[in-house]
């Protein structure tokens, strides 16, 4: 069966670019969250190092994102079908396939989790900032400090929810879905199953011998 | 172990800066360049290498002028916000006696303690990016000695020793000072953040601010939920995630293309079908 290109080269890289980036804020962020994870820091080479590096790694983290909202923007767009989708949403987590009304390119739950990094990740940009330069914000405007520390935790949280849901459907609920953001190509079928609206509209791969085994 | 205290007592500071001295020379802190304020201040903050600053006010009332100083520096509060705030282990450490010290090895440079202090005490070094403060001498205060700035104090503005003690001497200071023209002197010891290991003598203890302290200081509300409720909720939450996907998984796997697939599939169809979804 023919293999269809999911994800191009440049959209591979991005999304290794935000995943390395988003993994070592996740664990230096959980370092500084709490002292009960405070050896997570100890282990990726000090407290200090990782209080040096976290904001410059956000700002990579920041570039991948723009760069997939660039790209994305317009696959990411809600439509009638994610409405339909999202109705059926309950048989989709219970694995009822059969009775999930077809997708795009992508479904209306990864729509909802890009969406949900995108405005995170801004929040968690904006506040990060002021904690970068904590000291250098003045006393009287004491309160940008505040609310940089509860919207900063508030917003790590929201993607960390998003992103365990993320990496399990990827890696464990989706076959080949790890395999698709890895090397780009996935089969006919796997395309008419999950993404039936994009599968017929997918570029196919003309070399399709590598692969070949996987459908055979 | 009885908890240290230090009284300054701003009745009876004449402002010469024997206390800034003695502190820049005990803990061998380089010399800071002075600023001229046009007031008997010598800088208009403290710094990192600069932990004891005589902040001076004027003041009028009725027709007559004063000269508020105050002793600026850590007050060692008893519940420290700065503690509160800090992500990294034994980097901020508050003592059996009450004393709250800075270690530098320790510390990361989050700046996290600058959020959490009510005093506007803790400062980054501009070099280093650690956090330096008022020590109250505990180097000295291990081996039985005063604090620096208390040895060079040629008033006793400045005195030293048990929390019972200098609260002692305050009250009865107090006393005095009501009888003779300030009926609202006041020792300041702000219950908002368990008390203070520095208590202060105000001839106007009834307006702090007029010596630049906050009237109701507290650990601020905001540091209080982000390591109280919103800690335990995001750990929780955190923890029910990773649960969530692993029950699951055990309960629904992994999608199977075979069995649970779309109908067309199901149906026999090998070619996509021109569907009639896209309304």
């Amino acid at each position: 069966m023919n293999r269809l290109l999911r994800y191009t080269f440049s959209e591979r890289l991005m999304h290794a670019l935000s995943a390395i980036s988003y993994v070592y804020l996740l664990l230096t962020g959980l370092a500084f969250w709490t002292p009960a994870f405070y050896w997570i820091a100890t282990v990726l080479g000090g407290g200090y190092l990782s209080r040096v590096l976290h904001p410059w790694i956000g700002l990579v983290f920041t570039i991948a994102v723009c760069w997939m909202l660039v790209t994305w923007r317009e696959d990411m767009r809600t439509t009638a079908d994610d409405r339909r989708w999202r109705k059926a949403m309950g048989h989709y987590m219970r694995n009822e396939d059969a009775l999930v009304p077809p997708a795009g390119r992508f479904n209306f739950g990864q729509k909802q989790f890009f969406w949900l990094m995108v405005v995170s990740g801004a929040a968690l940009l904006i506040s990060g900032i002021a904690l970068w330069f904590a000291a250098s914000i003045p006393r009287e405007l004491q309160v940008v400090r505040y609310l940089a520390v509860l919207v900063h935790a508030v917003a790590a949280l929201a993607t960390i929810g998003g992103i365990i849901i993320h990496i399990y459907m990827g890696i464990a609920v989706v076959p080949d879905g790890l395999h698709a953001i890895l090397h780009g190509d996935v089969s006919e079928r796997w395309a008419r199953h999950h993404h039936a609206l994009w599968a017929a509209q997918a570029p196919r791969i003309r070399t399709p011998d590598t692969h070949a085994d996987r459908d055979a | 172990m009885p908890v240290v205290t230090k009284l300054i007592d701003t009745s009876t500071c004449i402002g010469c800066k024997a206390c800034e001295v003695a502190c820049q020379e005990w803990n061998d802190l380089p010399p800071e360049t002075t600023v001229q304020l046009g007031t008997y201040q010598t800088l208009p903050d403290m710094s990192a290498n600069f932990w004891n600053l005589i902040k001076f006010r004027e003041h009028e009332e009725n027709g007559a002028l004063q000269w508020l100083m105050r002793k600026d520096q850590c007050m060692h509060c008893a519940d420290p916000g700065c503690l509160a705030a800090c992500p990294a282990p034994g980097a901020i450490v508050q003592y059996t006696n009450g004393i709250v010290d800075f270690q530098q090895d320790q510390c990361i440079g989050c700046g996290y303690c600058i959020t959490g202090c009510p005093f506007d005490v803790p400062k980054i070094h501009t070099r280093t990016k650690r956090v330096y403060k008022c020590t109250l001498c505990v180097d000295r205060v291990a081996v039985g000695l005063q604090p620096a700035c208390v040895k060079a104090c040629p008033t006793s503005c400045l005195q030293f020793g048990t929390k019972d003690a200098m609260l002692d001497i305050a009250t009865k200071r107090v006393a005095q000072l009501q009888a003779n023209g300030f009926p609202n002197a006041a020792v300041y010891d702000p219950p908002g953040v368990g008390g203070t290991s520095v208590v202060t003598v105000l001839n106007h203890g009834d307006r702090p601010e007029l010596y630049g302290l906050p009237r109701d200081p507290s650990v601020p509300l905001a540091v209080r939920i982000w390591k109280g409720p919103l800690k335990w909720m995001g750990n929780l939450a955190m923890l029910g995630g990773v649960l969530g996907v692993f029950v699951h998984y055990v309960r629904f796997g992994r999608k199977d293309l075979e069995s649970s697939a779309p109908t067309d599939l199901k149906n026999g169809a090998t070619k996509p079908t021109e569907k009639t979804e896209n309304t």
